[in-house]
């Protein structure tokens, strides 16, 4: 008892089909520039629905830690600039609209660092992904982790998951490109569900 | 209480139930695009803990007059509002620093959109319908806009979106992650709208703005009032909450 009693929230509605006027900036999907330090990836794949079609009117976001494992956030350490327009540099945000006859998206950022685990050790490297979409009443968050890390074997999160739906969260890594391409595309339904987390 | 507000963090998470479902088969679309599996889950880390509303905040420029944003130098058709309210967190404290982006139908119900649209209604050249600003130190944002039209959708026979305008926000942490659509309360129209009605009956009215006449700028603009209330929590630097 004496636990507040927590304020509602406000409730989500879909985008709808028209977000791109505000949330489609061409260049969101770039998370990098010349002077960012760590491995540079490529991270991309499709929005499918229930029926395997393309969702042509999504909105794909990333959130993830710099490549030293650290999030741009108070929690993390990170004083906020003044609200002066400064260049950040890499915040480890992207948004990317997905594409209106493939539903494909991508980002091009950098493999991200280990974050810590509260039930103790590191978490295996991982980029956090919210999708959005007309037709989506609420936001649906999931995780990508690399198929080249040998830490997922030990990582809490991805273990969790049952062994038959552990591949939905895991980006494979395409032979031959520079900088490293990894794909995975996220299924909103069908028996290729992709796994959304509750956070 | 301090306690509360640090632990596993149950009580600022996501509340599914103040939220719509993925399937609502009034809102057809959401048939296919409806998870059907539970969700797992997790014990939050730094991963969902933390969330791009800090860093984003920080870098973008104030564009919250939609009035004379498109920079025509021409002034927006329609009657013009003041929109104006608080960015609230889980525990009903203010979020300062946080990015509004929002978007919108003219005055005549028409966006300005490259998407094919079979309603003839007019475009305002001085008009993009894209706004957005920041929180203060105290939560509060505005905007002057013009009071959309509503518009025809196909999801069912002489189906009409009532007026509204949508709000996208980042917030403190990954789950506080919102888009949402401003209603204005008194709408007759909304109660035939299935995508209004697809929020639970006791939280549909924390989506309406209310005129307020304090807000209200005389012989210029009414004033609407409209809180948001964010999953997560609002973090100050040197509140390291890890291990
Ligand atoms: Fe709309």
């Amino acid at each position: 008892m004496g636990r507040p009693r927590r304020t509602r929230q406000t409730p989500s509605q879909t985008v709808g089909p028209f977000f791109g006027m505000a949330l489609g900036r061409e260049g969101d999907e770039v998370l990098v520039d010349d002077d960012t330090p760590g491995e540079r990836i490529r991270l991309e794949g499709r929005l499918l629905d229930g029926n395997g079609d393309p969702v042509e009117d999504g909105l794909v976001e990333l959130w993830q830690a710099d490549a030293s494992g650290r999030y741009r956030h108070p929690l993390d350490d990170w004083d906020p600039p003044p609200s002066t327009g400064d260049a950040r540099g890499f915040t480890g945000f992207g948004r990317c609209p997905t594409a209106f006859e493939t539903g494909a998206w991508a980002f091009d950022t950098i493999r991200p660092g280990a974050v810590a685990d509260p039930a103790g050790g590191m978490q295996a490297p991982h980029l956090n992904l919210v999708v959005q979409a007309r037709g989506m009443l609420d936001a649906l968050f999931t995780r990508v982790y690399l198929d080249d890390e040998p830490a997922n074997e030990a990582d809490r999160v991805l273990q969790s998951v049952p062994a038959e739906r552990r591949a939905t969260l895991v980006a494979t890594r395409q032979d031959g490109d520079d900088p490293p391409t990894f794909v995975l595309d996220l299924h909103l339904q069908g028996p290729d569900e992709t796994v959304f987390l509750d956070v | 209480m301090a306690s509360d507000r640090v632990g596993s963090g149950d009580d600022v998470r996501r509340a599914h139930d103040d939220h719509p479902p993925f399937r609502y088969p009034d809102y057809k679309s959401t048939m296919a695009r409806s998870p059907e599996r539970d969700m797992v889950t997790v014990l939050r880390t730094l991963s969902e803990r933390t969330g791009p509303g800090p860093a984003w905040s920080a870098v973008e420029d104030d564009d919250a007059d939609l009035t004379t944003n498109a920079g025509t130098g021409g002034r927006a058709i329609g009657a013009r509002i003041v929109v104006t309210g608080r960015v609230l967190d889980a525990h009903g404290a203010p979020v300062p620093d946080t990015l509004v982006e929002i978007w919108q139908a003219n005055a005549a119900g028409r966006y300005t959109h490259w998407r094919e649209t079979e309603y003839d209604a007019p475009l305002d050249p001085n008009f993009l319908g894209v706004g957005q600003c920041h929180t203060d130190a105290d939560g509060i944002y505005e905007f002057l806009t013009i009071r959309p039209g509503p518009y025809p959708w196909g999801n069912h026979p002489n189906a009409w979106r009532p007026a509204h305008v949508h709000l996208s926000l980042l917030g403190p942490a990954l789950g506080s992650r919102l888009v949402t659509q401003l209603y204005f309360a008194g709408d007759p129209m909304l109660e035939l709208d299935p995508i209004y009605c697809s929020a639970p009956p006791h939280s549909r009215h924390r989506m309406l703005a209310h005129y307020d006449h304090d807000v209200s700028v005389e012989n210029w603009a009414t004033g609407w009032r409209f809180d948001i209330v964010l999953a997560g929590e609002h973090a100050t630097p040197g509140e390291r909450q890890d291990d």
